[in-house]
């Protein structure tokens, strides 16, 4: 943990979802905000998958997106390498754009419909000045033979591929700029299972072959576990867990960790034993005061509704809940 | 993997699911001819008229009035669809006026277009009060008549231009009239494509890279964006030859020493009830059948490329 | 074995395009015995949905069944007018859908639609149909039913919702419950607590449900036997235990090595090369060929029938012989 690629220290993101101002006025209502993301702190290693896994309106993806520039934060900071994340300065940002590409959820909608393959994965490169033109057309052709497609590919249009090849191609693209860290967004959630192995093993390959770091954000916890090195849990925009991914599955340590264990359907057939999920999750624009999982907790505490839990520290990582490190409530 | 090799682009234009419906349809094929044989018979009318109807010289007033396919009484000349007033062939100024006609349509449409994509890239890009701002003077615009506002650009031109340059700028005022009355509906429909294009995630990804807002819109954005913005410029051209027509039948357009089909209309409508009815008939017909397919055309288009509808 | 309740026979469904006419499924048969829960598993464009909507008649045009027929009980339903179909849907057989709002009319209460459905299909009063309504609502899990029950469907939650489409499908008492992605819309601890209710309240009614998903992990905690499906054409059809834990077709087995899972971390994943191919480009003899790694010179040639592997348990691969051994 001695040197931490990627530091998120108390970011927070906010969304104005009032009405507009005139219906605002005759309805006389307050401005309405919705916090997707709250007072969040992690870090990535280098060379290491990081997971942050979650459901709806867990503030998975606002996360991925405040780290790729593609939202501003409204608190909080982003440091790569040591290096802040200032989007009003450009230079600074150039340079970190090379090392930082995102992998997109929906391979149907990432790549233009209008430009041929080629084209596409060169974008960065141009962009970014990275090479003289004449080389371009045989780094094209690496990058494809690199995802396991071929050099002709180039001049095609995306809506020649599957799902699985589009995906891909949009790996082609997120290598384009030889980065060292990459963001991967539900990378597979829209990739039929047989196709999900090939991307996942493709990712894995990718990784040891050029020191990767990502940031997988999944609602999957299959895929996480298959995948991750560390896996942080959301719960409603806040951080309810991190952990060491082998640990997290045999020796959750957060109440929702457990019960987002106990959901996913057991198709080794092993008899596994399941509690019956409660509830559902609230609406992010007026969470449950306190911790905002009290309302589902099976161990809630009359201290839950009243303060928001600080991470604390457990055997496997730090979990957000009062009696986490604790020993294991009993019915005493 | 399939292993289609990538192959012309003749070849995909006609293999196109496009190609294939205007093949399917009768419509499409009838007013397509009839567009292209009027378009080429304009564009080409120096080499196909048989008189220069801008040429006095070629003037011959005895020949006036002559009926379609009849011998004129005095000079013995026979013409297709007879001769107006001054003795010019009607069928020569129907071709040179259709040119004209033409011009004036394709270009006001082009300045039209020009300043609606702008305006709704930006717009639906930007959003907040760019957006606001823009889309407010549209609205302001749509409520007035379109023909209305190109009287009203019509007659500040007139006032700024001397009156020696009028009659050379005619033409550049009627586009510019007709262009700017008609900016609002592609400035509408880019802008609401653009906001649904700029939510997808190739835009993302354009922006991960450090892509340019102007040109995530020209590249990008744009080619995506072409498609509702082509059916409506089809009929825009239609719309604009009869607003053309229009303005100069109310002798606001061009000079009738340079005539388009509306001011032929109008110098044939004097004659109509003094029984030399060719003189309005044959231009009117060629301005029915040229908006009229290209407005099928349009039509034809928004169907083929609603994959909705098909 | 009992009298199946639905008969699937050759069903072949075709759907014409300017570029020749595509089978969308091709020659596909199965029962569902009564309280029976069939699982329907395939990947996107395997034919799993169209199977359903075949079923219930609602096949959108140009695509048309060209040969097969279904059996509902006595009742040969595949050649039923629009309006004969339509009782029997609603009646017979109920549906759920991936997305409920595609099932629920935004305009009309809660009580309404669930009144309606009640009433045209069996003879209760005004009263009644509405207390009935409200056991249902109460029955899925919705809280306080008898207030709720006059709430628009945009006052339910995601998870709620899909509750009050299978209180909906549910209305009339039908013998089979046709559900396609009931919860591929829905959170995971959301997805959980539906197919808990879709079963439960099937298994209480003894309706026969079909269960239409790509996730072999929702098949593996609800059916009782499961069809896989490959470009239109069924592959393997046998108990769950059966097909998850002892795979006796090459396609099915790999697709159940692709799946990560949390019991046992794989370092890699084993993997199908390739993807299921296009309707226009499914290549002769065995469908599953190309991306095969038992390929034999007779896949390549012949198309292989479904034949028996075990009791009840039968693949199309010519890996297993007439005796139904399986080599390789």
């Amino acid at each position: 943990m001695a040197d931490p690629f990627l530091t998120v220290t108390h970011l927070t993101r906010r969304f104005d979802v009032s009405k507009p101002w005139l219906n605002r006025v005759l309805e006389r209502e307050e401005r309405q905000f919705l916090t997707a993301t709250a007072d969040v702190s992690f870090a990535i290693n280098k060379g290491e998958t990081f997971a942050l896994v979650g459901e709806s309106g867990s503030g998975k993806s606002t996360i991925a997106k405040m780290i790729v520039g593609l939202l501003a934060p409204t608190e909080g900071q982003i440091a790569i390498d040591g290096q802040k994340l200032d989007p009003k300065d450009p230079v600074s940002m150039r340079a970190l754009r090379r090392r930082m590409q995102m992998i997109f959820q929906d391979p149907f909608a990432s790549l233009n419909p209008r430009w041929r393959v080629g084209d596409i994965i060169a974008e960065p490169i141009h962009t970014l000045g990275l090479m003289p033109r004449a080389e371009i057309t045989v780094e094209v052709a690496r990058l494809l033979d690199l995802v396991g497609l071929s050099k002709a590919d180039a001049g095609k249009f995306p809506h020649e591929f599957s799902g699985g090849q589009r995906q891909r191609i949009a790996i082609a693209r997120a290598l384009a700029s030889r980065p060292d860290f990459i963001v991967c967004d539900e990378p597979t959630s829209a990739l039929d299972v047989s196709v999900q192995a090939q991307i996942l093993n493709l990712m894995r390959d990718l990784q040891d072959e050029f020191k990767l770091t990502y940031l997988l954000i999944s609602h999957d916890l299959s895929v996480v576990r298959h995948m991750s090195n560390r896996i942080g849990v959301l719960y409603l925009g806040r951080l309810v867990e991190v952990a060491d991914a082998k640990r997290l599955f045999h020796e959750p340590q957060h109440p929702y960790t457990r019960m987002l264990l106990d959901s996913v359907p057991d198709l080794a057939l092993s008899g596994r034993r399941r509690k019956p999920v409660s509830g559902e999750i609230p609406n992010p624009i007026s969470p449950p005061a306190g911790c905002a999982f009290h309302p589902r907790c099976p161990v809630a505490q009359d201290q839950c509704q009243i303060a928001v839990p600080a991470l604390r520290p457990t055997p496997t990582g730090e979990a957000a809940c009062l009696l986490a490190g604790v020993a294991p409530p009993t019915d005493a | 993997m399939q292993d289609t090799k990538p192959r012309g682009r003749l070849f995909r234009i006609w293999d196109s699911d496009v190609a294939a419906s205007f093949r399917r349809s009768p419509v499409a094929i009838v007013s397509g001819l009839v567009a292209l044989v009027i378009v080429l018979a304009a564009v080409f009318a120096p080499w196909i008229a048989p008189t220069n109807p801008y040429d006095p010289s070629s003037l011959n007033l005895m020949d006036g009035f002559t009926p379609p396919m009849q011998p004129n009484a005095f000079t013995g000349n026979s013409y297709l669809m007879g001769t107006d007033n001054q003795g010019r062939d009607v069928f020569s100024t129907i071709l040179y006026g259709a040119r004209i006609s033409l011009f004036v349509g394709v270009s006001a449409v082009l300045l039209a277009m020009v300043l609606g994509i702008s305006a709704g890239l930006v717009a639906g890009y930007r959003g907040g009060w760019v957006d606001a701002v823009l889309m407010r003077v549209a609205d302001v615009q749509l409520s007035f008549p379109s023909i209305l506002i190109a009287l009203l650009i019509f007659g500040v031109a007139r006032g700024i231009i001397p009156p020696t340059q009028r009659e050379a700028m005619a033409i550049w005022v009627l586009i510019v009239a007709i262009g700017l009355s008609d900016w609002v509906q592609f400035a509408r429909v880019v802008r609401g494509a653009t906001m649904v294009e700029k939510g997808k995630e190739y835009v993302q990804a354009a922006r991960v890279i450090g892509v340019t807002p102007l040109r995530i819109l020209i590249r990008h954005i744009l080619p995506n964006v072409m498609g509702p913005v082509l059916v409506i410029a089809t009929i825009s051209v239609a719309l604009a030859i009869i607003a053309e027509a229009t303005l100069s039948f109310l002798g606001v357009g061009v000079p009738p020493t340079q005539p388009s089909l509306g001011t032929l209309i109008r110098i044939g409508q004097q004659f109509l009830f003094s029984g030399e009815w060719w003189i309005l008939l044959f231009p009117a017909v060629t301005l029915l059948a040229l908006a009229l397919s290209v407005n099928l055309l349009g039509d034809w288009l928004r169907d083929a490329l609603n994959p909705r509808l098909r | 074995m009992t009298k199946p309740l639905l008969s699937v026979r050759d069903l072949v469904v075709e759907f014409p395009t300017r570029r020749g006419t595509l089978r969308a499924l091709d020659g596909v048969s199965f029962d569902i015995a009564p309280g029976e829960v069939l699982g329907m598993v395939g990947e996107s464009g395997a034919g799993k949905s169209i199977t359903g909507a075949a079923i219930i008649g609602l096949i959108e045009p140009p695509g048309r069944i060209a040969s097969g027929e279904v059996w509902l009980g006595d009742t040969r339903i595949d050649q039923l007018s629009p309006e004969a179909m339509r009782r029997v849907r609603g009646r017979r057989i109920g549906m759920v859908f991936q997305d409920p709002l595609t099932s629920l009319n935004p305009l009309y209460t809660i009580a309404r639609q669930l009144t309606e459905t009640i009433r045209t299909h069996m003879d209760a009063s005004e009263g009644e149909a509405r207390a009935r309504a409200i056991a249902l609502l109460d029955r899925v899990g919705i809280p306080a039913a008898a207030r709720r029950i006059d709430d628009y469907p945009h006052h339910f939650s995601g998870g709620m919702r899909q509750r009050v489409v299978i209180a909906l499908a549910l209305a009339a008492e039908p013998e089979l419950v046709i559900a396609d992605e009931p919860t591929t819309a829905l959170d995971v601890s959301v997805q959980a607590q539906i197919i808990d209710v879709l079963k439960e309240i099937c298994a209480e009614r003894g309706a026969s449900v079909m269960l239409i998903t790509h996730d072999m992990g929702v098949i593996a905690e609800t059916a009782d036997r499961v069809a896989v499906l490959y470009a239109g054409r069924m592959a393997e059809i046998g108990p769950v235990r059966d097909v998850i834990l002892q795979p006796r077709h090459p396609y099915t087995a790999g697709l159940m090595g692709s799946i990560p899972t949390l019991e046992h971390a794989a370092d890699r994943l084993v993997q199908i090369p390739g993807a299921m191919p296009r309707l226009d480009a499914i290549p002769a003899g065995c469908a599953f060929n190309p991306r095969c790694t038992q390929v034999m010179d007779r896949c390549l040639r012949d198309r292989p029938a479904l034949r028996p592997v075990a009791p009840h348990h039968a693949s199309a691969c010519w890996l297993v012989d007439d005796k139904g051994a399986h080599h390789g």
